[in-house]
């Protein structure tokens, strides 16, 4: 292949390095309003008055909005939740009323005007409790909201979603099983802090023609939503998102969009803009479910896990309109990357008065992960065998059978597996720097697959123009991870045109081809193979007339660098450029007119699992599966671990970028150590302690141990060129790694994420191992 | 609050503006001169992605008041390409892969300008080290070293020709 598989160079690098790009916090627009946002200061209060009267009185300001002004209730899977709060609010911080002034200090300053009478309400800010059946109900209506038909939630309880797995007979399992151990594991809420914050500008015309400027992962999806909570048409509502500064997930789903709307509707044609202040981004942006998880598992002395029982208990915030299908994916995934005969799990989806939980890179699977990937050391340890062993006899391969039954066809975890040991040299010990340093080597897996509608689409149309250049127009959003590049990539292979050739433009649902959305690692596989398809088309098209003009067979047709060339007689060629607008004769007259190639696709035969068994043979496109090293030191008298390197290897199917997949990778495990070593929102009765990053670190070039990257090769027959997707389930191993090693460098088992200093000291000396 | 008038030279331009004395160096930049290469991440001085050149020095725009500007020479990500020529260390952060999403990349480029500029040959630790008061969400921080090195790599070698 020519493009695919190289490193061809970014295409919106030059953009990004002369900082011409220009994000949506960017655009400033004549006659633009600012608005600002009134926050709960309780975690649960029932909204007695409003009161904007001295706000309005404000010179300067223009309008002031609270819920009332749409009470509809919408969401992604389950409809729970309203852009401004109505009734009552069910989180410290939700925003409760809108200023829209001529500048955003006019509007912060009208902010502190309104006047909110509250009755608080009893809180309940841990999941665990909340399942009890006497806890406050943070929404007593659950009964009466629309919920996508693979959900269940429990009304009357705070569950909104109760997933359910039984594959084989779990008691059997453990009957049978020579050891059953039981672990529990804590993963507390986190967040994406993407450097760029939640930002987006509306503006209607006086047609009622509504257009949005988000920075947005998924512009299709804003614009459902949108159309549905404002009864605008989609034919009204034009959603563009110019440029996306790292989304993680938090840009996925409509927040922010939901509260200048209405501000956009009422003021006579004024743009309304609204970009959330860093403290804002840490309040009020989704954050990363909190997870209570246990994990019971039996083994036969051989090493073969017979069965697990595994309850995830999620702390889901106040609204779980997308939270529910992450507690899904977390069940269907909950045997882990295993092949494990008997498998029941219980996965709730919890309603808490805390922050809105949201997808996050890996979308439940790092969560999960912590707990799976310490629980298999543990046992292993327990059993006489290597954690490396404990992962070769129970590890997926081909032929055998995932947690809901399916069939694996293609499978490299034991390759990945094979490949950190080596980049990792696992079993050379190695001195550590140090008296009081102690060193520790070890591994963990991991898999994800994408979480979205079995029937979730792409599409994609390519224009070719008169110079033999082309357009290519998609929805898929580059929020940092390549894809227009990748999509760029795809199209010129098909082509054989070079790279330069192509230039992509995305997002603008006016103008760009639909895209379910920018998240689940799907891009690269979904969108990219309806660019496949739309590429494939236009070359369809181009033979057509080829073979009228050369006098040959289209069969005995190929596309060869920028011309279509017969493969029998190499000197009958026709360039891409004479024929790009139709075909034209000696006499002068034309056919068929300019080439515009489509593409759309669905993954092929997704069904939904069974409901009472959460068995399916193909509920998801599919599994990308890998795994990590990790080498690193504790410092026995600071508590202070340092990682020294991390060693990473996925089944990719097909690279298409190599440099770009290393800088996926690379991301993620600096990510994955944030979470494993000292991200954690702070959160005491409701309220986030640590909202700003004096009190909240994310990792530093100074935290970057050595990386080594490696990619497996085992085609996805349905993705372009075999890919699959790897952006989120590079993380995912992250975590356990590095608590595994830890327990190798020092012998204590840190069941709580983060491992900071204060826990590895405290638990060295619950075992005596400190001075 | 009386507006005042601050004199500086940008990107090699003498210019002359009037503000509001706690309107912040970053503001003045983005609102009033258009210039939204630096970016807004945390206003706190914490992220890094505002950062420009002040008299040689890197700094957080967000922290600088604009009257802190007088008399001073400021460069921002805009002026540190002609329009059709890039800058070695923005070609480098190209050839290395060494942005994602590039929000943090103008900050994270004059930080590495300031750094080259006051010692054109730093290691691989001066590098890390050097940055690290610019946060990015993407890359892991590893090509965007590599790129750094890369021009102090060329550096090296041009004074080797010396």
């Amino acid at each position: 292949m020519k493009f695919v598989g190289k490193s061809i160079k970014r295409v919106d690098g030059v953009k990004k390095v002369t900082g011409s790009l220009k994000y949506v916090d960017d655009m400033k627009m004549p006659r633009m309003l600012y608005v600002a946002v009134k926050r709960s200061p309780h975690p649960h209060a029932k909204i007695l008055s409003i009161d904007p009267s001295e706000a309005l009185r404000l010179k300067g300001v223009k309008d002031v909005i609270t819920g009332e002004f749409y009470t509809k209730r919408g969401g992604l899977y389950l409809e729970d939740k309203n852009f401004l709060a109505v009734g009552k609010a069910r989180y410290r911080g939700e925003a409760v009323a809108a200023v829209a002034a001529e500048s955003e200090d006019i509007a912060q300053a009208a902010v502190e005007l309104i006047k909110v009478e509250y009755e608080v309400l009893p809180a309940v800010t841990n999941a665990v409790e909340a399942m009890a059946p006497n806890a406050p109900l943070v929404h007593p209506d659950l009964g009466d909201y629309k919920v996508a038909p693979v959900f269940f939630p429990e009304p009357g309880t705070n569950i909104s979603n109760h997933y359910k797995l039984r594959k084989g007979d779990v008691e059997k399992g453990f009957a049978e099983a020579d050891f059953v151990f039981e672990n529990k594991f804590y993963v507390p809420h986190v967040q994406h802090v993407p450097i760029e914050t939640h930002t987006a500008v509306a503006q209607m015309d006086a047609d009622g023609y509504l257009t949005v400027w988000a920075s947005c992962q998924s512009p299709y999806a804003v614009r459902q939503a949108l159309s549905a909570a404002f009864d605008i048409p989609l034919n009204k509502l034009r959603v563009m998102s110019p440029a996306v500064g790292g989304g993680f997930g938090s840009k996925a789903g409509t927040t922010l969009e939901g509260i200048i709307i209405p501000l956009a509707m009422r003021s006579n044609g004024r743009p309304v803009k609204l970009t959330y202040s860093r403290e804002d981004e840490f309040e009020n942006a989704y954050v990363r479910q909190g997870l209570h998880a246990t994990i019971k598992t039996g083994v036969r002395k051989d090493g073969k896990i017979v069965a697990v029982q595994n309850e995830f208990i999620w702390d889901g915030g106040a609204y779980t309109e997308y939270g529910v299908n992450i507690v899904k994916a977390a069940g269907y995934a909950s045997a882990g990357p295993y092949d494990i005969d008997n498998v029941h799990t219980d996965s709730y989806c919890v309603y808490t008065n805390h922050p809105v939980g949201g997808p996050y890179r890996g979308f439940g699977m790092s969560e999960i992960h912590f707990g799976i990937e310490q629980n298999l050391d543990i046992v292993a340890e327990q059993i006489g065998i290597s954690p490396v062993e404990i992962r070769r006899i129970n590890g997926l391969k081909p032929g055998g059978r995932t947690g809901t039954g399916e069939l694996v066809e293609v499978c490299g975890l034991m390759e990945c597996l094979d490949n950190v040991i080596r980049d990792i040299e696992l079993d050379k010990e190695e001195p550590a720097s140090g008296p009081n340093k102690r060193r520790g080597k070890a591994i963990a897996c991991g898999w994800k697959a994408p979480s979205m509608p079995n029937n979730a689409a792409s599409s994609a149309v390519i224009k070719l123009n008169e110079d033999g250049t082309a357009h290519l127009l998609v929805s898929a959003q580059d929020i940092g991870q390549g894809s227009d590049t990748v999509m760029t990539q795809i199209a010129a292979e098909v082509l054989s045109i070079s790279p330069e050739k192509i230039t992509v433009r995305t997002g603008d649902t006016d103008h760009t081809p639909y895209e379910w959305q920018t998240v689940a690692s799907r891009i690269t596989y979904s969108a990219g193979r309806a660019v496949y398809e739309a590429a494939q088309d236009a070359k369809a098209q181009l033979f057509e007339l080829a073979q009228i003009k050369l006098g040959v067979y289209k069969r005995d047709l190929e596309m060869r660098d920028g011309f279509i060339v017969s493969q029998i007689y190499p000197d009958r060629k026709v360039a891409i450029s004479e024929l790009a607008l139709g075909l034209t004769f000696e006499d002068g007259s034309g056919v068929h007119g300019p080439i515009i190639g489509r593409g759309s696709f669905i993954p092929p035969n997704i069904r939904n699992a069974d409901k009472k068994t959460g068995l399916g043979d193909h509920p998801v496109a599919f599994w990308t599966y890998g795994a990590q090293g990790v080498d690193l030191e504790v410092d026995v008298e600071t508590g202070h671990i340092k990682v020294l390197k991390v060693a990473s290897c996925f089944d990719v199917g097909q690279v298409v970028n190599p440099q770009m997949l290393e800088g996926q990778l690379e991301g993620a495990i600096l990510q994955g150590m944030g979470t494993a070593l000292f991200e954690e929102l702070m959160l005491k009765d409701g309220k986030i302690l640590n909202k700003s990053f004096v009190d909240y670190k994310i990792p530093t070039s100074d935290d970057m141990p050595e990386l080594v990257v490696s990619f497996v090769e085992n085609p996805e027959e349905s993705g372009p060129y075999g890919a699959r997707g790897v952006a989120e389930p590079a993380m995912v191993p992250t975590a356990p790694a590095i608590a595994n090693a830890v327990y190798k460098a020092v012998g204590i088992r840190l069941s709580t994420m983060p491992l900071t200093p204060e826990k590895v000291l405290a638990a060295m000396k619950a075992k005596g191992q400190t001075k | 609050m009386s507006k005042l008038t601050v004199s500086f030279i940008l990107n090699g331009e003498e210019v002359e503006h009037e503000t509001l004395p706690n309107r912040t160096l970053l503001k003045m930049l983005r609102e009033d001169f258009d210039m939204t290469g630096a970016k807004e991440g945390c206003g706190a001085g914490e992220c890094g992605a505002c950062t420009v050149i002040m008299n040689g020095q890197a700094v957080n725009a967000c922290l600088v008041l604009a009257p802190e500007a007088e008399g001073s020479i400021i460069e921002t990500i805009e002026g540190l390409s002609d329009g059709t020529h890039l800058d070695p260390l923005q070609q480098a952060f190209i050839d290395n892969a060494a942005l994602q999403c590039g929000y943090c990349t103008p900050g994270m480029i004059m930080t590495a300008k300031a750094l080259l500029d006051e010692n054109p040959t730093p290691t691989y630790e001066e590098i890390k080290e050097g940055i690290s008061g610019n946060l990015c969400r993407c890359t892991g921080y590893k090509k965007i070293v590599q790129a750094i090195q890369s021009v102090a790599d060329q550096n090296r070698v041009g004074h080797g020709n010396d």
